[in-house]
């Protein structure tokens, strides 16, 4: 079971910050096209990050607590969990917040940010726009 | 290129990123920075368990501090770790974290499912917006 040790510091991430989607409905997974298409650059910048890093030697992973499948290149499976996992945390975090308070996002309206409406733009625009507390 | 250099240097685009790229200027909101601080408690937790297991093990070449040691866990605060993690992670991380956080609101912004909104909660109905 050791060699579950760092994918089980990731999976109690995600089931910790999954209550957020339940509880708070911070609706991430829910917009799951929305989450990939976010976790694809972010995903791919780090995993070339990673690979450098590995590759010159920056750190090291005890083969104890690893399960040694390798997603690729010499990364870790690990590594490109961690890559999927903190940002989904990080994304489940920021829209739990925001269910609680209504601070500005950036992403409410196209309008109050000066770029070209769409065919979404109109609908959730104005209602939480500049009612921060 | 040490790890240190490369932290600053990923810190650097991804505020580039978010201030002049994207433009989603989440460094100038309050929710990122109130999202960001809850974040990093939990950051420094589980990466506390990764490092001071030595279940990732960092080389002292090529960060602020020593070595990971072989003989056992790294120290908790001093020598450039912080909750036994290098310095460098913080910096990893925040670049992490804003990249992504940044890359959400952009295509919210750009009308990618930006429906279903958040909330309201499910539970503390007292504190619903508006």
């Amino acid at each position: 079971m050791k060699q579950f040790a760092y994918l089980g510091v990731l999976a109690v991430c995600l089931l910790g910050t999954g209550l957020l989607e339940v509880f708070l409905r911070a609706s991430v997974y829910r917009r799951w096209l929305r989450l990939i298409l976010t976790l694809v650059p972010v995903v791919l910048i780090f995993t070339l990050w990673d690979i450098y890093a590995i590759s010159r030697q920056h750190w090291t992973f005890d083969s104890q607590y690893v399960t040694g499948v390798i997603a690729l290149a010499n990364v870790p499976i690990e590594e490109v969990c961690f890559f999927i996992a903190i940002p989904i945390c990080s994304i489940l975090t920021l829209e739990a917040v925001r269910s609680m308070r209504s601070w500005v996002v950036g992403d409410e309206s196209d309008a109050a940010f000066g770029t070209q409406s769409n065919a979404l733009g109109s609908q959730s625009a104005s209602a939480s726009e500049g009612d921060a507390q | 290129m040490t790890y240190t250099q490369l932290a600053l240097v990923g810190v650097a685009l991804a505020v580039i990123n978010d201030t002049f790229l994207l433009r989603t200027r989440l460094l100038t909101r309050r929710i990122f920075w109130v999202s960001y601080s809850i974040i990093i408690f939990f950051q420094l937790i589980s990466n506390g368990i990764l490092t001071g297991l030595r279940i990732v093990r960092y080389n002292g070449e090529v960060i602020v501090g020593s070595s990971t040691p072989v003989d056992g866990p790294p120290p908790m605060f001093g020598d450039g770790r912080i909750f036994f993690a290098p310095v460098e992670d913080l910096f990893f991380g925040f670049a992490l974290v804003l990249l992504s956080l940044s890359m959400w609101v952009w295509l919210g912004r750009r009308g990618v499912q930006r429906e279903p909104a958040s909330g309201p909660p499910r539970f503390f109905n007292d504190k619903i917006k508006k």
